[in-house]
């Protein structure tokens, strides 16, 4: 059982992780503060039922999670979302793949981060149906297993599967169109590939 | 065979590009990680993508960090200060 005297500096360090994830949750920065209080002041109170030695994000962000279904998403719900067509598998890879190979003096690791800013990456995760950009951001994002997204968004794992299949899809295909945007690639035909 | 006739995949590299995502999500076990990584050793094909997604995988999170506001930060203790007070 955890001492409620050492919350502060045991979670304080989380915050502005919470805070990332609960700006991509609410996609407004005033929303996202709130949703991120209350999320605290409920972790505060319920200090005691957190086991120490656990994962402390975790433990925080299920409760950001619960905290945002339950008060943020009936106010801000759009209407139902539609799949954009059929996004065929390694969509970005086969549009930009080679484009890396063709930048000289560059590292690796710098490339796919050079092509796209992190107000373009922001707005293709914020333009995701909400459905889909939970378990993205919880998953690729964050970093959490599906077992854990799956128990705190209460559906079963294989929902979180194929959310997430249909999200990364959709994500690359946001991507894309900014990549085609920016000029760096010329639009390719499906024929062509 | 004739070499100029396009291939289908070989079972493992489909299998190895259906893993793509849940290996880079960590959601493969070990058994497997192991063999998947195999295969990409001795596959460039396959090991492109895996390359690929892994970087988009970075930037995606990296691009994605934003701080806290100060202000929240304030905000935040004093609620719980005045909580603790109460």
């Amino acid at each position: 059982m955890a001492d409620q005297a050492k919350f502060a500096a045991l979670a304080m360090e989380h915050m502005s992780s919470l805070y990332s994830g609960a700006l991509r949750m609410t996609r407004n920065s005033a929303d996202a503060e709130d949703l991120v209080q209350e999320t605290y002041l409920k972790a505060y109170r319920g200090f005691g039922g957190f086991e120490e030695g656990t994962n402390l994000k975790a433990w925080l962000y299920r409760i950001l999670t619960n905290t945002y279904i339950n008060t943020y998403r009936s106010k801000q719900r759009r209407p139902e979302e539609t799949d954009l067509d059929e996004v065929e598998d390694l969509y970005l890879y086969r549009r930009l793949g080679g484009l890396e190979a063709a930048r000289v003096g560059r590292s690796a690791e710098d490339e796919l981060m050079d092509l796209f800013t992190e107000a373009e990456v922001k707005a293709a995760v914020d333009e995701l149906p909400e459905n889909f950009r939970m378990v993205v951001l919880l998953a690729d994002v964050e970093g959490f297993s599906y077992k854990e997204i799956a128990a705190w968004l209460e559906i079963p794992i294989g929902t979180v599967m194929s959310r997430l299949h249909r999200g990364r899809k959709q994500l690359e295909r946001l991507l894309y169109d900014f990549a085609v945007s920016n000029r760096l690639t010329e639009p390719v035909s499906d024929a062509a590939l | 065979m004739d070499d100029a006739a396009p291939s289908p995949l070989s079972p493992p590299c489909k299998d190895a590009l259906h893993e793509l995502y849940h290996l880079l999500s960590g959601e493969v076990d070990d058994a497997k990680r192991a063999q998947i990584a195999e295969h990409l050793d001795e596959c460039a094909p396959c090991a492109e993508p895996y390359d690929f997604y892994a970087e988009l995988r970075r930037c995606v999170q990296e691009q994605c960090q934003d701080i806290a506001p100060p202000e929240l930060l304030a905000r935040i203790q004093a609620a719980i200060d005045h909580e603790s007070n109460a």
